[in-house]
């Protein structure tokens, strides 16, 4: 299968997805940016539970890192939003290294366990310290840390190209690293471990670096959400927060670049929509996802890789 | 000198000795037989070897080098490559992607990091071509028949370019057809190779082994060229005409 049409196909998706802004009424310009981010940090955990098979409860940990690396110098120390998201960048990763040196100790349901537990711990930490981090009130993010490059990210045409910038960023840096020699690595780890082992590979460290590079997206997600969306809040640690990226990625299709953002986009507009009909818009996403489950277990694109074009990454 | 040695090599489980003290020598270019009755302790050696379980005492040199501590993945580096009893390949990828695998993990490290490259492609192409698979490379590993997953092993341990390659029972399920032509091949591996084949059917083994060790209850019961080996009483009342 050619690399060029798939280079082709990705980078279609990206300009279609930067006309949309122009298409559609501002209202949805706004929400498409926060599908944006949201599908950065699912891109993300796609890569650690998509393509490696590390399937992380605790990935609010990494987003809330990123969130609160970038919320707290930008309200408590008045940095502006460049190096607002190079700390949150670093938060994600660092977050993401520490909680894998332990938690890859285990496997399967252990380890969901052990993320799991972590990132409590770190919603409660961010909750002891709510002087600083203003507790289960958060914060609204100053303007002084809204501004990149003289821009005001809290105007609809700056953000929406941050948003989109960032995520373009990390949708072609993931289709780079999946079509890599590590990419196949990372599906050997999620196929079968034992016998990457005795190909040479080392399994802590190679899923220890997917991790990491999970962490960073959704550590500069969580920035980005801070600056972008003016809001930093330890309710962004919750569980709530590890369980969607799987759900956008489960819908859109495991271990597909594009799958990411097409289950966030779904799923967004699935609540947006049904919760404009009935208060119990929980019913209709979750019969949506059953349905899901039932006809296309593997989400939305892995179907279209079963049945229409195999060599989709 | 040998190239793969090991010294007083004991794994005991609980109460059950499966290796007891086991002294080897693998040498360079050599086909070596290994046989013994089921449960004389073949694969838990070899797993000793290969690294995938620890040994608790006895040491293990690979050229020269004591490789006793030293991980699975770590050995597979330094050239000791391992294939499995059971067929272990990743379903879910090609048959390409598979051995591609072994050839960017194993001792030559060959490949860009973009993933392809000539030099991957015509190592891939080389390693199915010694087993004959060389127009499946495109297929879903899964869909492949027994037989062709049992080479595209083979061919992964190939890949690897080791300079020891352990084959554990690689015959088994195998059409007699197959096994004639799986034969050949192991004879064409040496010297470039050495090879130790673990193996339950005699016919092959008795074919294409320059020497055979003999374990049972863990221990070496004999070891010696074919001809010898089936003339040795203690391994017909063991294991051949018992």
């Amino acid at each position: 299968m050619s690399g060029a049409k798939v280079w082709a196909l990705h980078l279609a998706v990206l300009v279609a997805l930067f006309a949309a802004q122009y298409l559609l009424p501002p209202y949805h310009a706004t929400n498409l940016a926060r599908v944006l981010v949201l599908a950065l940090f699912a891109m993300g955990y796609n890569l650690a539970f998509g393509y490696t098979g590390l399937l992380s409860l605790g990935h609010a940990l990494f987003f809330a890192g990123g969130m609160f690396a970038a919320g707290l110098p930008a309200y408590h120390f008045g940095f502006s939003a460049g190096p607002a998201l190079i700390l949150s960048l670093l938060g994600g990763g660092v977050l993401a290294g520490a909680v894998g040196l332990f938690a890859l100790r285990t496997a399967g349901v252990s380890f969901m366990i052990v993320t799991l537990m972590f990132a409590q711990a770190g919603y409660l930490t961010l909750i002891y310290f709510n002087a600083w981090t203003g507790g289960d009130q958060g914060f609204a993010v100053p303007a002084s840390g809204r501004s990149l490059f003289g821009f005001a990210l809290s105007s609809d045409g700056p953000r929406f190209a941050v948003a989109w910038g960032l995520f373009a960023l990390g949708f072609l840096v993931c289709l780079a690293l999946v079509r890599s020699r590590f990419g196949r690595v990372m599906v050997a780890m999620r196929e079968n471990e034992e016998r990457s082992r005795l190909l040479g590979y080392n399994p802590f460290v190679v899923k220890l670096i997917v991790l990491v590079i999970s962490g960073l997206y959704a550590g500069l997600a969580g920035g980005a959400w801070a600056l972008l969306f003016g809001y930093a809040g330890a309710s962004f640690a919750t569980i709530q927060y590890s369980i969607l990226p799987m759900l956008y990625v489960l819908l859109g299709g495991a271990g597909t670049v594009a799958g990411p953002v097409l289950g966030a986009a779904l799923m967004f507009w699935l609540i947006e929509l049904a919760s404009g009909l009935t208060s119990a818009w929980l019913f209709l996403v979750g019969a949506a996802l059953v349905v899901l489950v039932l006809f296309a277990p593997k989400g939305i694109l892995g179907w279209v890789r079963e049945k229409v074009w195999r060599g989709l990454p | 000198m040998s190239l793969l040695e090991a010294r007083g090599l004991t794994r005991h489980f609980g109460g059950l000795r499966a290796v007891d003290g086991v002294d080897f020598d693998l040498r360079p270019g050599e086909v070596q037989g290994l046989i013994g009755p089921n449960g004389a302790g073949k694969t838990t050696f070899v797993s000793l070897l290969s690294g995938r379980i620890p040994v608790q005492s006895g040491t293990i040199h690979l050229a020269g080098e004591d490789i006793t501590r030293l991980p699975a993945q770590a050995r597979v580096r330094k050239g000791l490559a391992y294939t499995f009893q059971i067929t272990s390949i990743f379903p879910g990828l090609t048959v390409f992607d598979n051995v591609a695998l072994a050839v960017q993990g194993g001792r030559a490290q060959i490949g860009s990091w973009r993933g392809g490259g000539a030099a991957l492609e015509a190592a891939v192409a080389a390693a199915l071509g010694q087993v004959g698979m060389a127009d499946l490379a495109g297929q879903g590993a899964g869909a492949l028949s027994y037989g062709h997953q049992r080479l595209l092993e083979v061919a992964m341990g190939l890949a690897l370019q080791p300079k020891v390659l352990i084959l554990d029972e690689p015959t088994q399920g195998l059409a007699a057809g197959e096994i004639a032509g799986f034969m050949a091949l192991v004879r064409g591996l040496v010297p470039a190779v050495s090879v130790l084949l673990i193996e339950h059917n005699m016919e092959v083994v008795m074919g294409v082994a320059d020497r055979i060790t003999v374990l049972n209850f863990g221990r070496v019961l004999a070891r010696g060229t074919p001809a010898q080996i089936s003339a040795d009483p203690a391994v017909q009342e063991a294991y051949l005409g018992a």
